[in-house]
């Protein structure tokens, strides 16, 4: 369904990406981990055509959305749904008219069944009757949780999630994690997530793609990666640093 | 040539170019009819009815100042009575709409460039076309075509207010006949300067969005980068309508024959 094949990307002299390829099939829950700073989230927005690699294919269905222009993209981008890192609310907006933002241009849906719609949306994010609240009034774990309501609303095919849990409780990580959980069991989508916390990878991903050194560098399922013996590998789970980067 | 210098003419060309294009995707989107009813009602209701104060203040006192200025030099050659000739002509094709731009580039450029930059920073432009929406669509064409209607409305108010205030500096403070000033004004006060005053806000009224909408759009990093675009987008909207204001004075002149 979605496949990267040998992405580059640079921002200035600073290589982000050298030639990064996967494939991920439909239905399936991918973890993409790796260190802050090594490329994940622009390795997601390139999957979704918010950023261009400077080579490579993305296939979306087999379709190669990296000529694509800006336009073209938007047809492309309505099977996508992105959860961003700060869940990105329209400010100026109620939460309801963030959630109902994607059903804007929709004449065939009263306002009656776009009330509905994001009633249900709020219903499955566990945060009902917030629909008149600013984003201002609300904690880092319900925007995102209103992020992702606005992301699954109009029910797309694959949902990207940047960085979930990250500057969340663990409280609140926890029910983030299981509401990622239901989202892909409920509504059967294709889901890629990005994140350094491991217990948030293992317990989401049915396969965990490594991001080290600008590459893949090691993919398997949560059990695999879990009980790697790569030096590499184990110290990213168990959270060593290196003696010799320390400053 | 030094290769600094190169480096900013090349930048500038390429910021050039890149406004150019936003001008022809905007202008593409516009005749889509794609823009909602209520986004352009809020940014007329933004961009015109709040910058009314500013821009009448401005067309005031620079009506005020101008018609001064004129008696006190023209009261030495015995024309007092062409005063208001002078201040309607000046703020009808030239005062009018270059102060009432340069006012709305300070006000609304910066408020454009400041309310965009944050969303890009806080990743809100992203989310828009994550959601389907062409931020050209959504972002930009509302406040272009909201500047373009608003600013030759306000440069009308201004206008009108600063002739009113040299009219009444004139002819009850300076003591001006009244029936000769006014017989003047009118006479040498024509609708091809209104229309080329208009036309002008109009163009200002183009340029103050783009500029505002594209250095939002391409602001840097943090609050940083909001700042800088924020300032930027009130100092080239400011030269840009300097610059333009000349070339249109000598088209519009060619086109309306004034000589």
């Amino acid at each position: 369904m979605i496949e990267a094949r040998d992405l580059r990307k640079a921002f200035g002299t600073h290589q982000i990406l050298d030639g990064v390829s996967f494939k991920i099939e439909r239905g399936e829950s991918v973890v993409i981990i790796g260190r802050s700073g090594g490329g994940k989230s622009v390795l997601l927005k390139q999957l979704v055509g918010l950023l261009k690699p400077d080579s490579g294919q993305v296939l979306i269905e087999g379709e190669d959305i990296v000529p694509m222009n800006e336009r073209s993209l938007l047809r492309v981008r309505a099977k996508f749904g992105m959860l961003f890192q700060g869940a990105a609310l329209f400010d100026s907006m109620t939460v309801a008219e963030n959630i109902a933002f994607p059903f804007r241009q929709r004449k065939d849906l009263s306002p009656a069944d776009v009330a509905k719609k994001v009633s249900d949306a709020l219903e499955v994010v566990e945060l009902p009757g917030t629909q008149n609240k600013k984003p201002s009034e609300l904690s880092g774990g319900m925007r995102k949780r209103v992020g992702l309501a606005r992301a699954i609303v109009y029910q797309p095919e694959i949902v990207l999630y940047d960085e979930p849990t990250t500057g969340l409780d663990p409280i609140v990580s926890d029910s983030i994690d299981k509401l990622i959980i239901r989202v892909r069991d409920q509504l059967n989508v294709t889901c890629i997530v990005v994140t350094h916390d491991m217990r948030s990878a293992r317990r989401v991903g049915n396969r965990i793609l490594m991001l080290h050194d600008k590459r893949i560098y090691a993919s398997g399922t949560p059990d695999d990666i879990f009980s790697s013996q790569d030096p590499i590998v184990r110290r990213f789970i168990d959270g060593v640093s290196d003696p010799k980067n320390i400053f | 040539m030094t290769t600094s210098t190169n480096k900013w003419i090349s930048e500038w060309l390429g910021g050039l170019g890149r406004v150019t294009l936003l001008a022809r995707e905007s202008i593409a989107s516009l005749f889509t009819f794609k823009v909602a009813g209520k986004d352009l009602l809020y940014q007329v209701y933004f961009i015109g009815v709040k910058s009314q104060s500013v821009v009448l203040i401005t067309g005031a006192f620079t009506g005020m100042v101008l018609a001064a200025q004129t008696y006190f030099q023209f009261h030495k050659v015995g024309m007092d009575t062409a005063t208001l000739a002078v201040v309607g002509v000046s703020m009808c094709s030239e005062l009018g709409p270059v102060l009432t731009g340069l006012m709305v580039a300070g006000r609304v450029g910066a408020a454009i460039a400041a309310e965009i930059g944050t969303m890009r920073v806080t990743e809100q432009i992203d989310a828009l076309r994550t959601l389907a929406t062409h931020p050209v669509d959504y972002i930009v064409v509302p406040r272009l075509a909201a500047c373009v209607i608003a600013l030759p409305l306000l440069t009308a108010e201004s206008i009108a207010m600063g002739i009113a205030a040299g009219y009444m500096v004139g002819v009850h403070l300076l003591g001006i006949d009244a029936a000769y000033a006014w017989h003047n004004l009118v006479r040498y006060t024509g609708a091809v300067d209104v229309c080329i005053g208009l036309i002008k806000a109009l163009i200002f009224g183009g340029l103050v969005a783009l500029v505002g909408c594209y250095k939002g759009m391409s602001c840097g990093e943090g609050a940083e980068g909001v700042g800088r675009a924020t300032t930027e987008a009130v100092v080239y909207s400011s030269i840009s309508i300097l610059i333009a204001n000349f070339f249109l004075t000598l088209v519009l002149g060619k086109i309306f024959n004034i000589t």
